[in-house]
């Protein structure tokens, strides 16, 4: 899944929303998240949509229903790819800083 | 903060992965592998059970496998033992689905699910997933585990 999917999926505070939604409960239907928002059932399906190929959301079927489950996996590799790397550095540069100081 | 009831307790965690169906099969079921992203521990499917040892040899879990259709789908319980809390509640189930796509891709999804009987387990697994199924992607991907 490329990071610019998942970024631009993340980029709107509708599908932001959807995430936290689904964090709170997990694995719901289309006219349940539709019926906590102030949006036409289209627009909604349509955030979806976007949060589904960026890897966000995967749907599922369970019996006759189609469940929409978050999927966090993308933002775990955001996490490693970018920040992990950062926080590393900066943890490293405040011991060398320290180091440093106190050598000093 | 508002309490919410939890209906559905299915996890579902999905990775795209460039590697093919066997790799992944392989780099689920063998020891050598798992030990490289699976938190250090050791994981085997033998003798219809999979068994997970720590990095100091603890037993981790020793569940049924309830599936298995190599390279396609392998379902097994879960409970976890490293933990007291954790081991005294009820088995819940993973499912490892492999399929491929197109462009030599192959999509992983982890489904752990009838965790009803297991909320500590359910709560403690939903970061776990993520932190594993990345670092799978990685190895796999660029033959080196993550470096945390």
């Amino acid at each position: 899944m490329d990071d610019d999917a998942v970024f631009k999926a993340l980029a709107g505070p509708t599908r932001r929303l959807l995430l936290d939604r689904l964090f709170e409960r997990d694995g719901r239907t289309l006219t349940d998240l539709e019926s906590q928002l102030e949006m036409t059932r289209f627009g909604v399906m349509k955030h979806l949509r976007v949060l589904e190929e960026a890897g966000l959301v995967v749907s599922r079927k369970s019996g006759r229903a189609r469940l929409h489950f978050l999927n966090p996996v993308p933002i775990r590799q955001i996490y490693d790819r970018w920040i992990d790397k950062y926080t590393e550095h900066r943890v490293t540069a405040l011991a060398e800083l320290k180091t440093e100081l106190e050598a000093g | 903060m508002t309490t919410m009831t939890k209906v559905e307790t299915t996890q579902v965690y999905q990775v795209f992965i460039k590697a093919t169906p066997e790799q992944i099969w392989q780099a689920i079921t063998d020891p050598e592998f798992t030990s490289k992203y699976f938190y250090a521990s050791r994981v085997s499917f033998e003798n219809g059970r999979r068994k997970s040892f720590g990095p100091a040899g603890e037993l981790w879990g020793d569940e049924a496998i309830l599936e298995e259709d190599l390279p396609r789908k392998l379902v097994h319980g879960w409970r976890a033992l490293y933990d007291p809390a954790l081991a005294e509640e009820e088995t819940s189930r993973v499912s490892w689905e492999i399929e491929p796509q197109e462009g030599g891709v192959t999509k992983l999804t982890v489904v752990h699910d009838q965790l009803e009987g297991a909320p500590k387990t359910a709560e403690s697994v939903a970061g776990g997933w993520s932190y594993i199924l990345s670092g799978l992607k990685t190895l796999l991907e660029t033959g080196e585990p993550l470096s945390s």
